[in-house]
């Protein structure tokens, strides 16, 4: 069996669910960072095999904006994290309870 | 447009932000101390340098860079309404600022670059240079939501809207790489024209799904407005004042771009959606408002109640219900920045307090506040003379044109329940007395020009609505 396009789409969807379930079961924050980008590299693979498949560069371009948005972005996060570590001293969801309704 | 020189023009308004934020930012490294104050009027000076040429690119210029970016009047349009804001966030900053001893440097150029991200985001033409403006604009969000260190609830609320941003901006990529995976194009243009002749496959209508889910988040649309009151709450307000105008409006106009645009071929399919989206956003939004006690949370859900109020123009579709969109965003964006500086400057009671019955017997106290806080309350709810009347007008009439009857319909009762706790403000202001002596309201000239401006354009559009509507039908892409 060769591996074709289908393949490839259906491992990004299988790591893209896998990714939101961490987000939404997780209670360590940590974790929910590492589903978040498992989350936007799923989507990458996906962008890589269309590219190799359709033979246009565009999406192999997109993969390495991703990849520049996703460092920038998870800076910011691990900033925020060490912010929130200092007030609170946990790294668990019900840290962040006092605002509700 | 073949000439270089002719395509920098086309983004000229966006290279002048940056410039002024390099060299805010360079300034504030090299200068002493007591220079500093000068970072907040180069902004400031950067705001409107650049909300100037955007006026002068009207009609000027088109689809620049391989049409990658559409600097047309529509752009424009945007690029000025978002100059205005970031300049009306720049004058009422300082004073909080001051008082919180928030002693940044980096608070006005992340404002900026902030603006610029809103005005790539409205100029894209391409799904590629969206998503970059989108995150460029979130990510400096999210500093901006977390400035206030020492405030727990702001590093909070910056977490909570990182968590669900990144997982919102997750959903939007993938629909993004589905789109891209049937049209095998992320230009504007091509998809379009793709999808007009692709067969309708299962891929496709995944794809549309999570782009709207995406968007959803952004605008913070029902069920995926969560995010939204912790972080407006949270925020420190001048910040709160601009997310709830900014980055909305910015969200909305690439939504307007893409829905109602490139996948106008789907419009059956996606229409259907954003009915039921818009309907639950508003009943949620005007409902749990009534209930809130505190100004800055109030207004939260009163702006996702807004932002159901404009997927009822998304949902018509057709220039006259796009037209009737900008204007609501226009309107929308004067009418709360006046609403959240009014409850910046009434909030002097401690650490974040932000209470309703702060403002028992407040009109007669502060006769300015009092007055201005009224022409926004009574926008907000859509009462005649003023700019909300005739955005809500100008839509639900579009929407009904259309034959959404049931939604325009639905809509109208929620303003009607949004009047009981817009009036709320204005009865405990003029007919109840203070319970304890009212705090002092510091004169500082920048809130009382916003007030003046805000307040004065909101009179301005709700008298002569139809200046402004003609410019946007002028302007429509």
């Amino acid at each position: 069996m060769t591996i074709q396009l289908s393949h490839y789409l259906l491992l990004s969807a299988v790591l893209f669910s896998i990714g939101v379930a961490g987000v939404l079961t997780r209670k360590n924050l940590i974790v929910i960072f590492m589903a978040l980008e498992l989350m936007m590299n799923a989507v990458n693979l996906s962008f890589v095999a269309l590219a190799r498949y359709m033979g246009d560069s565009a999406g192999q371009v997109i993969v390495f904006f991703v990849i520049c948005v996703a460092a920038a972005e998870v800076a910011v996060g691990l900033a925020i994290l060490i912010a929130l570590w200092r007030h609170k001293g946990s790294m668990h969801t019900d840290a962040l309870a006092v605002m509700k309704w | 447009m073949d000439s270089y020189a002719a395509q920098i023009v086309g983004i000229l308004p966006e290279i002048l932000l940056i410039v002024t934020a390099i060299f805010a930012i360079l300034l504030d490294l090299l200068s002493k101390k007591e220079e500093r104050s000068w970072v907040a009027t180069i902004s400031l000076v950067g705001f409107i340098g650049s909300g100037i040429v955007s006026v002068f690119l009207w009609n000027r210029v088109g689809f620049v860079f391989s049409g990658m970016v559409a600097a047309d009047n529509f752009t424009a349009v945007f690029r000025i309404l978002f100059c205005f804001i970031g300049a009306i966030t720049v004058l009422v900053s300082p004073e909080y600022l001051r008082e919180r001893k928030i002693r940044l440097g980096e608070y006005y150029p992340i404002l900026l670059i902030t603006v610029f991200a809103m005005m790539v985001m409205v100029s894209a033409a391409d799904l590629l240079l969206f998503f970059l403006g989108l995150e460029t604009m979130s990510i400096a969000l999210y500093v901006l939501a977390c400035l206030d260190r020492r405030d727990s609830r702001s590093t909070e609320a910056a977490l909570k809207y990182f968590i669900l941003g990144a997982f919102s901006t997750a959903f939007l990529l993938y629909g993004i790489a589905l789109i891209y995976a049937q049209t095998g194009s992320t230009s504007y243009a091509e998809i379009m024209t793709a999808l007009i002749v692709l067969p309708l496959e299962v891929v496709t209508v995944a794809g549309v799904g999570l782009l709207l889910i995406g968007f959803a988040f952004k605008v913070a649309a029902v069920p995926f407005h969560f995010w939204s009151p912790d972080v407006y709450q949270g925020a420190p307000t001048p910040i709160t004042a601009f997310m709830s105008v900014g980055p909305k409006a910015a969200a909305f106009v690439a939504l307007i771009r893409v829905f109602t645009i490139s996948l106008e071929s789907l419009a059956d399919i996606w229409t259907g959606a954003v009915f039921v989206i818009a309907v639950l956003t508003m009943t949620l939004g005007n409902v749990v408002a009534l209930r809130q006690q505190n100004i800055k949370r109030m207004l939260a859900y009163s702006s996702i109640a807004h932002a159901g109020y404009l997927l009822v123009g998304i949902v018509a579709g057709g220039p006259r219900a796009i037209a009737a969109t900008s204007f609501y965003l226009v309107a929308y964006a004067l009418m709360n920045l006046g609403a959240f500086t009014v409850a910046m400057l009434m909030n002097r009671r401690g650490e974040g307090d932000y209470q309703l019955d702060d403002y028992r017997g407040a009109g007669f106290a502060h006769p300015l506040l009092g007055v201005t806080m009224a022409i926004f309350m009574f926008s907000l709810a859509g009462i005649p003379p003023t700019a909300g009347f005739f955005g809500k007008l100008y839509l639900f009439s579009a929407a009904v044109e259309k034959g959404y009857i049931l939604l325009v319909v639905i809509a109208v009762l929620n303003s009607a329940v949004a009047a009981y706790y817009y009036l709320r403000i204005i009865v405990l202001m003029y007919m109840t007395r203070a319970e304890h002596e009212m705090a002092a309201v510091p004169s500082f000239g920048g809130y009382t020009l916003t007030l003046v401006v805000t307040s004065v354009l909101v009179l301005l559009i709700g008298s002569l609505p139809g200046g402004l509507l003609n410019l946007l039908l002028a302007a429509l892409p």
